[in-house]
């Protein structure tokens, strides 16, 4: 797994960006083109949707041609066909309750972090903002946590918070932090200077220049910001999860057993769910940010 | 007024600006207006000289509309007020008559991003309204629409001032726009700015559009084009 660096984080390029702002285009597109463009709905839906599909077809297609034509009986462990992952991973209500449960505990965990990083990622934006000095001071250290591959201080979190949610909660903290460091930083300071001038000129004080200029404008970047760190903390769950046992059962301790029994159709299942809760927390995201700026600001791929 | 790396921007430049007068001033790119409005309102400190501006809710149209994106044009036309803290029953009444003044009735509820440049420099303009200024400051508010747009915009402020009366200071490229609507041109040339030339407009207001093609409006701005030209070398 690798963090987005700083630019990537301001810029908010991600992957999923691309997907979900294609989308939003093409409703757009279809209903500022209906008039001159003699393009139906339906044709403009098939567009978006089949291309993933033809794609996704392919994809199990080929899992299939793994399964049965590249691994031998013995072997087929390793990757079981779509259809058993299925009957086992998610038919099966004992094995898919299991994995549901972890997947809420988990998602508690990165629910607490993240919430945790906005109060901390807030504050901290808001007084790096305030005095170039506190920037100059905090920025080199955001740096260097974000640099830390997770994996490196998990001894030293356990040793000192145990082995329990706290500690996994922490793991989702310094996950999923700094993009919204950067991201509420860059957004405060992202006012033009002529409104700034404006704010000077009418004798506005530091409260109201934050109140009513740097924080409206920080908007769509915090909210950029946001999505990438809702994405993190979900990995960040996941991942304090698989390292610490103790408390509630998550997504990653289920991984982690699922492996170690050679219980091959529920790793694949509990892996999917997992993602799939990644892209739900991100379209979650997403469509808060369109709620919240989508009527005054173009929200164009973040 | 020297900036710290030792440009010299403004060199005697002196003049005043009463109440119920419109005056201009003309140069070329860089020679300092942007510059002396900013020292007029306090937004840059002078290095030397003597400057005595009412600056009792000071009207400044900057160069670009400067509107808050996030906001509407009813809620951007009222920022002032929210930062003068005029009460808040006789705002609704504020904004009504300004953005009524510039003609954007029926526009209230747009944000920025849906409004032309001119709407948007006539919202800036309804936003500086709201204070009734005493001391109007413009600093090229026109420069960026196009030519008819900026007739009649410059139709538009002529009202304005006719209407509010207020001590207005305006700069501008354009000398058609400077003789069109002032009492005063004063020519400035290139860097250090000094003024070069002073004009007295004597068209009676309220200056009709077809003023523009009359042949003494035309000798006028053929003197003031002199007077810029000669300011350039
Ligand atoms: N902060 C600054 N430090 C140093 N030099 C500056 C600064 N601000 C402006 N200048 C210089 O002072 C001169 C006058 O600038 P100013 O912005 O007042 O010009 P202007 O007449 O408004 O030009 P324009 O018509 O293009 O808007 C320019 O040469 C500019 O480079
Ligand atoms: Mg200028």
């Amino acid at each position: 797994m690798t963090l987005p660096d700083l630019g990537q984080a301001s810029e908010t390029i991600s992957p999923l960006a691309g997907i979900d702002a294609s989308a939003a285009q093409a409703v757009d597109d279809n209903v500022r083109q209906a008039a001159f463009r003699p393009k139906s709905r339906g044709r403009e839906l098939a567009e978006t949707v089949l291309p993933p599909l033809v794609l996704g077809s392919l994809v199990i297609a080929a899992w299939y041609f793994i399964s049965y034509g590249v691994l031998t009986e013995a072997r087929r462990f390793l990757l079981r066909p779509p259809h058993q992952v299925l009957q086992v991973g998610f038919l099966d209500w004992e094995n898919f309750s299991e994995i549901l449960l972890g997947l809420w505990s988990s998602a508690r965990v990165a629910t607490i972090g993240l919430s945790i990083s906005i109060a901390i990622g807030f504050f901290l934006a808001t007084l790096m903002s305030q005095a170039k000095v506190v920037e100059r001071a905090v920025f080199p250290f955001m740096v260097a946590l974000q640099a830390i591959p997770v994996l490196a201080i998990v001894p030293l979190i356990s040793f000192w918070w145990g082995t329990g949610q706290r500690s996994r909660i922490v793991v989702c903290v310094i996950i999923s932090l700094f993009p919204i460091i950067v991201n509420t930083l860059f957004g405060l300071q992202s006012a033009e200077r002529g409104i700034h001038d404006l704010f000077t000129l009418h004798h506005a004080n530091r409260l109201t220049r934050l109140r009513k200029l740097m924080f409206p404008a920080a908007l769509p970047a915090i909210f950029a910001g946001l999505r990438i760190s809702a994405g993190l903390s979900v990995i960040g769950a996941i991942v304090g999860d698989f390292f610490f046992g103790k408390g509630g059962v998550g997504i990653g301790q289920l991984l982690r057993r699922y492996a170690n029994n050679l219980q091959g159709e529920e790793l694949l299942a509990a892996v999917i769910m997992s993602s799939l809760l990644g892209v739900a927390v991100f379209l979650l995201f997403g469509w808060i940010q369109n709620r919240a700026v989508g009527r005054w600001h173009d929200t164009t791929g973040a | 007024m020297t900036f710290p790396d030792g440009t010299e921007a403004l060199r005697d430049v002196s003049f005043s600006v009463d109440k119920k007068e419109f005056v201009t001033v003309v140069g070329p790119s860089g020679c300092g207006k942007s510059t002396l409005l900013k020292i007029a309102s306090g937004l840059l400190e002078r290095t030397s000289g003597e400057l005595e501006v009412d600056r009792d809710h000071l009207g400044y149209v900057f160069q670009d509309s400067t509107l808050l994106p996030w906001r509407t044009v009813t809620d951007n036309v009222l920022l002032l007020a929210e930062l003068h803290n005029i009460p808040l029953a006789d705002r609704k009444q504020l904004a009504r008559d300004a953005i009524d003044l510039v003609g954007l009735t029926g526009f209230e509820n747009h944000y920025p991003k849906s409004l032309s440049g001119g709407m948007k420099m006539r919202v800036s303009l309804a936003r500086t309204l709201t204070l009734k200024p005493p001391v109007f400051l413009f600093d090229e508010p026109f420069g960026a629409v196009d030519e008819i747009t900026r007739e009649h915009l410059n139709e538009e402020t002529q009202k304005l001032f006719l209407r509010e009366g207020f001590a207005g200071l305006f700069i501008t490229h354009s000398i058609g726009e400077a003789v069109f609507m002032s009492t005063r041109v004063l020519v400035m040339s290139a860097r250090p700015g000094r003024i070069v030339a002073e004009f007295v407009v004597p068209f009676d207001y309220p200056r009709k559009p077809e003023l523009r093609f009359d042949p003494e409006f035309s000798k006028l701005s053929g003197e003031v084009s002199h007077a810029l030209r000669g300011g350039y070398g």
